[in-house]
């Protein structure tokens, strides 16, 4: 297996308080992983460690190279998009500009991988609302927009912190549905923080759980829809 | 009637000197929350290095670029040197850097080029023009000129270019920038530095008005601060507005109002802020903005 990315026991605190306690774990190469876990376990803040948004400890590789210890906006220039919880949409920017924005730190500013005829292609409503102010958009909408956003870079990998928060069920398929393609044409790992753990072991094809601070079990997702504990405690059945 | 239309082109032409350094507060405003108390000092500082530069017999155009670049670069050295240590500092420490940049600068210049009044020359020629039945200052009508210009090419930057957009965005929400690769404390210095340009030319345009000397650009700040505050802090094309607004309506005043003359004018500019900030505190076109708490 080669791995896009491989973390090797991360702790991280916010001032000083610690939130993560030796976490590892590796993920495929044109994978997607999933992590879950109840509020508070530090799934967010793996996420935030891995672009550096947090103080961390422990190694970080991505395709190979330490990113641990670089600044954000470099390790998101080397290929790592990460979608925060809140979708951080630029409200005042126009959706075409917001999608701009994902492309600054782009290397390769060619129309090779992602450009705006693909992801429009993929969410047809952001082409619709190319010159609205992004902050008109709708919940879902913005939700689209900052995954758009995010593919603009070309990523490697995407981390996505939560993306059907607050969203309604039928909005919340065709994001996964979209992400599955993503995954699948053009090649990008996926690294997914999600509350639906259905839907996120439907779509992932391996998973970790997390619980105050530390992986507690990781397998290939179907291992762990079967297993008694994630079932109970996160399936509820 | 021509005295009316004599003192609006003169309004304008003052005006166009408020709306620079408005929009260079409104940029450093937007980007960081600061408002810069030394953008008018920066800008008086520029000057006296263009001045010492046509002591050497450099031709003015020369000069200008030279001075707008060399006050570029300064804005970039005082955002990495005074501004960045305190960035994450209470508002009030800030404030206190920058009236502290303010008294500094003011004093150097007063120390290297003295406190007597030194001319300044304009680049337009002395000859007025003739406007219909009106006559008007050439240095007016090519002040305007300059400042529109600068004006346009400063929204082209940022409405056109990729670096200008991602300024705009650092301005707007710094954490989803640097997730988007960009390195917002880049873009702030950047933002310093084209703030301390545009300031450099409204002192260079301005210099042959009221004559070059350390505190020339005290009161021409404070209108600044009312174009800004009535065309709201977070508008810059309300701050520009708000600037040839200010202009105009201080020349009128003081034409017109036979007790406030020239030596009250001033007031003006403190009476805008007080009204602006009593009936609509965002300013004509600005946002209130909403804080959680």
């Amino acid at each position: 297996m080669s791995a896009i990315l491989e973390v090797e026991n991360l702790e991280a605190w916010y001032g000083r308080t610690q939130a993560l306690y030796g976490v590892s774990f590796a993920m495929e190469l044109r994978g997607i992983t999933t992590v879950l876990g109840a509020n508070g376990a530090g799934k967010t803040t793996t996420l935030r460690a891995i672009t550096g948004m947090v103080r961390t400890a422990g190694t970080i590789r991505f395709d190979g190279k330490r990113i641990d210890r670089r600044a954000t906006e470099d390790i998101v220039a080397l290929g790592v998009a990460h979608v925060p919880q809140g979708r951080g949409t630029f409200v005042d920017l126009t959706v075409e500009e917001n999608l701009r924005v994902g492309m600054y730190a782009r290397r390769d500013k060619s129309t090779v991988g992602m450009d705006f005829e693909r992801v429009y292609r993929y969410f047809p409503v952001l082409a619709q609302r190319k010159r609205q102010l992004a902050g008109t958009l709708s919940g879902g909408e913005q939700q689209m927009l900052a995954v758009a956003r995010a593919l603009m870079l070309g990523p490697r990998l995407l981390l996505l912190d939560e993306p059907s928060l607050g969203l309604a069920p039928l909005i919340v398929q065709d994001i996964f549905r979209i992400l599955k393609a993503v995954n699948a044409e053009a090649g990008v790992s996926i690294l997914l923080v999600e509350q639906n753990a259905r839907l996120a072991l439907e779509l992932a094809d391996h998973a970790f759980l997390m619980e105050t601070g530390r992986v507690v079990t990781s397998g290939p997702s179907a291992r762990l829809a079967a297993d008694d504990a994630v079932r109970r405690a996160y399936l509820g059945y | 009637m021509e005295i009316f239309f004599q003192q609006v082109v003169s309004g304008l032409a003052t005006g166009g000197i408020y709306a620079s350094l408005a929009l260079a507060l409104v940029m450093i405003y937007q980007a960081t929350d600061v408002v810069n108390f030394a953008q008018g000092e920066m800008a008086m500082f520029s000057t006296y290095l263009a001045w010492q530069m046509l002591q050497f017999g450099w031709p003015y155009w020369m000069t200008f670029l030279v001075t707008v670049s060399v006050a570029f670069v300064l804005g970039l050295v005082i955002e990495r040197v005074v501004i960045r240590p305190v960035e994450n500092a209470p508002i009030l420490s800030i404030v206190i850097v920058t009236l502290g940049l303010l008294v500094i600068l003011n004093s150097v210049a007063g120390w290297i080029w003295t406190y007597i009044q030194k001319p300044f020359p304009s680049p337009f020629p002395a000859k007025p023009i003739h406007l219909g039945a009106v006559y008007v200052g050439s240095h007016d009508i090519g002040e305007i000129s300059v400042m529109l210009v600068m004006l346009l090419l400063l929204f082209l930057f940022f409405r056109f270019t990729p670096l200008g957009l991602a300024m705009r965005a650092a301005a707007q929400n710094p954490v989803s920038s640097r997730l988007a690769g960009i390195s917002v404390s880049r873009m702030l210095m950047l933002g310093w530095g084209l703030a301390a340009a545009f300031g450099a030319v409204a002192g260079l345009m301005v210099a042959p008005i009221v004559t070059l000397e350390p505190n020339m650009m005290g009161g021409i700040q404070l209108y600044a601060f009312a174009a800004a505050t009535l065309g709201g802090f977070t508008s810059p094309g309300g701050a520009v507005l708000g600037g040839f607004l200010v202009g105009v309506v201080e020349n009128l005043v003081g034409t017109y109002v036979k007790f406030i003359g020239t030596e009250l004018k001033l007031t003006v500019a403190l009476a805008i802020i007080i009204i602006v900030l009593l009936v609509r505190p965002s300013g004509l076109f600005g946002r209130a903005v909403v804080r959680r708490v």
